[in-house]
């Protein structure tokens, strides 16, 4: 339960907003709720619908209308390359393509790992600083700009690393 | 007054941080006359006449509209109340990314900027609506608001008046039109984020129905330069009808692109070449889209380049000045390659509320698609301009009427293009 796990943020969520204006509260509770697990369960919007007072099929719109907010398990990374005009015109569709090529998969998949996925998105606001990708994981989102595919390539074997290293740790637990 | 045009003989107005170290730090910020402005407007200024005094300056939205500042201040419904401030950081035009370097850089000018403007409408809670992809910037942002009320320049009874101010930040999730500012309310108010219908506008009908300014960040950035200065030196900068500096997005075929702060009715020349250093490898400039993706597409012939940059010399071109998002696009870009990459924004971007943007962009791109990959007859080109004319003034919002901007520009100034990607030449390179 949200409730119980997040007590204080849920009130400090609540008290930017007037009493009677609680449904404002719903996009920072299910940034709450996402951030336990990477996506926000059918059981997490229905405790958000009960909290605010809202039915749980609204809730679920919300998350529906919104591209941040995800409604079922995510892969582990998520590498979003902007490929929005600006960017586009400094080399990004070549990036991606390239960056996609070396991984052996297609814009939008994910590697045989299960680890990474690679897709294409809408301007970012760094347009000046192109190529450039956002990545999405259970820390939250970070931008990587001026980038090159050997960089994204490096950074991707870091994290491959780093995952087999938690593997390890638990298989040895 | 002179009026700078270059860098060297310019003082910073709004990215003060790149001169000033540390301006992210209350106490340099404070050093630097940080907080005199809202000091002075709370002590001894009545909230009527700080919306004078930004009504004098002449102040423009730089959202986009280029809607004058005080007067919509003005516009505020004083029988009813609570009034609300609400900051746009909702940022995601393509090709626009200053309010991201203000807010990083010199984020306290902007939160003096929101104190004053909720003083001068007697609002007593402000949000700020970031872009989800700028969490790291408001839990920042919401640090310097812990410092500000730790310093008791924000919170309960400021400088011993009765006057109370809280700021909080409100996350976005990814969604363009939840930049237009009905679009941001109904998602602040926990619902879709899709645009009423207008009026009421929000100074009558905001934020819970409430009265309610919304402003750009770097408009309400402006504001304590303006109260602190006053209204007479602040037009020393810019043009008459268009004062002030503003923040231009320089992107895409530049040798340096960037944030280049200058007065207002500087030229494209100036900003391209002087500023950018012009197109990369000595190539030629073919089109500019002043405002983003939204942009019509100027001809980069000499009269473009040496027209000036303000809300009113922009549209002599048949283009718009909106947010100054300026993209440079050099002789090896394809026209019809441009317009299917912004109609893919419009279409991906549509709030599907109302059918004409909703279809409209879904054929539109249906049709740029095939004109991108080869495929098109010229048939298609005519189809392609029906549909965006129909579109034209039937849109609930400036989005669905944004998306026909480049298409319809783009065919009827660069036909050559068109006629080359419908006849098989192979296409430019990109
Ligand atoms: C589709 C669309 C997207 C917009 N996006 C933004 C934005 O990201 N930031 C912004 O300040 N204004 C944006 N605007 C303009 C706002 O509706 C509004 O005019 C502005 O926030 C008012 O502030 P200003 O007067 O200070 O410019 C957008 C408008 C439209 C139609
Ligand atoms: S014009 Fe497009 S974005 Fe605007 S309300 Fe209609 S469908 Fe939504
Ligand atoms: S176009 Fe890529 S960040 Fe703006």
């Amino acid at each position: 339960m949200l409730a119980e796990k997040y007590a204080r943020e849920i009130e400090a969520i609540l008290k930017k907003y007037p009493p009677e204006e609680r449904r404002a509260a719903v996009m920072p509770l299910l940034y709450l709720a996402q951030r336990d697990k990477m996506y926000v369960s059918r059981q997490d919007m229905a405790e958000i619908a009960s909290i605010l007072g809202m039915s749980t099929t609204q809730v679920m719109s919300v998350v529906g209308f919104y591209s941040l907010y995800y409604d079922k398990p995510q892969g582990k990374y998520r590498f979003q390359v902007c490929t929005d005009l600006p960017c586009a015109l400094r080399g990004a569709d070549r990036f991606l393509e390239e960056l996609c090529a070396r991984l052996g998969i297609e814009p939008g998949g994910t590697t045989a790992d299960g680890l990474i996925t690679v897709e294409a998105v809408m301007c970012l606001a760094a347009c000046d600083k192109a190529p450039m990708f956002q990545v999405q994981s259970g820390q939250g989102l970070e931008y990587y700009e001026h980038q090159t595919v050997d960089n994204a390539l490096s950074l991707i074997e870091r994290l491959r690393l780093e995952a087999t290293r938690r593997v390890g740790r638990v298989a040895n637990d | 007054m002179t009026k700078p045009t270059s860098s060297s003989d310019y003082e910073y107005i709004l990215l003060r941080h790149r001169t000033i170290p540390d301006l992210d730090n209350l106490a340099v910020y404070q050093k630097h006359g940080g907080f005199k402005a809202l000091k002075k407007a709370v002590t001894s200024m009545k909230p009527e006449e700080v919306i004078e005094e930004v009504k004098a300056s002449g102040l423009r939205g730089r959202g986009g509209a280029g809607f004058p500042t005080g007067l919509k201040w003005s516009f505020i419904d004083a029988k009813k109340w609570p009034h609300y401030v609400v900051a746009n950081a909702d940022e995601s035009e393509p090709g626009t990314f200053k309010d991201r370097e203000i807010m990083e850089g010199n984020p306290y000018q902007f939160l003096e900027g929101v104190a004053l403007c909720a003083f001068a409408i007697q609002a007593h809670t402000a949000y700020i609506y970031l872009r989800g992809e700028f969490w790291q910037i408001a839990e920042k942002i919401d640090n310097h608001i812990a410092a500000l009320e730790a310093a008791g320049l924000l919170g309960d009874r400021l400088f011993g008046t009765d006057y109370s101010l809280r700021i909080y930040t409100h996350l976005g999730a990814g969604a363009y039109i939840c930049g237009e500012e009905t679009a941001l309310l109904e998602s602040m108010e926990g619902k879709l984020g899709q645009p009423r219908l207008r009026p009421p506008f929000p100074p009558s009908f905001g934020l819970f129905g409430k009265p309610t300014v919304v402003n750009n960040v770097e408009t309400l950035t402006n504001v304590p330069i303006i109260v602190e200065r006053g209204a007479a030196w602040y037009r020393s900068i810019g043009t008459e009808k268009s004062p002030g500096p503003k923040v231009f997005s320089l992107s895409g075929h530049v040798v340096r692109p960037g944030n280049y702060e200058l007065p207002l009715g500087t030229t494209f020349r100036t900003l391209i070449f002087e500023h950018g250093g012009g197109i990369p490898e000595g190539r030629k400039i073919k089109a500019i889209m002043a405002a983003g993706a939204s942009s019509s597409l100027i001809i980069a012939d000499e009269r473009a380049l040496d027209t000036p940059m303000d809300y009113e010399n922009v549209p002599s071109l048949g283009a718009q000045l909106g947010s100054a998002s300026v993209i440079v696009i050099d002789e090896t870009v394809s026209i019809p390659w441009l317009i299917d990459k912004t109609v893919h924004f419009f279409r991906h971007e549509s709030c599907g509320k109302c059918t004409p943007c909703r279809e409209g962009t879904f054929w539109m791109s249906h049709l740029t698609h095939r004109l991108q990959r080869g495929e098109a007859s010229p048939e298609d080109v005519d189809l392609l301009y029906e549909v965006a004319s129909q579109m034209k003034g039937k849109c609930l919002c400036a989005l669905g009427e944004f998306s026909i901007e480049a298409v319809l520009s783009g065919i009827e100034r660069f036909r050559r293009d068109f006629e080359q990607a419908v006849n098989k030449i192979p296409a430019l390179e990109r």
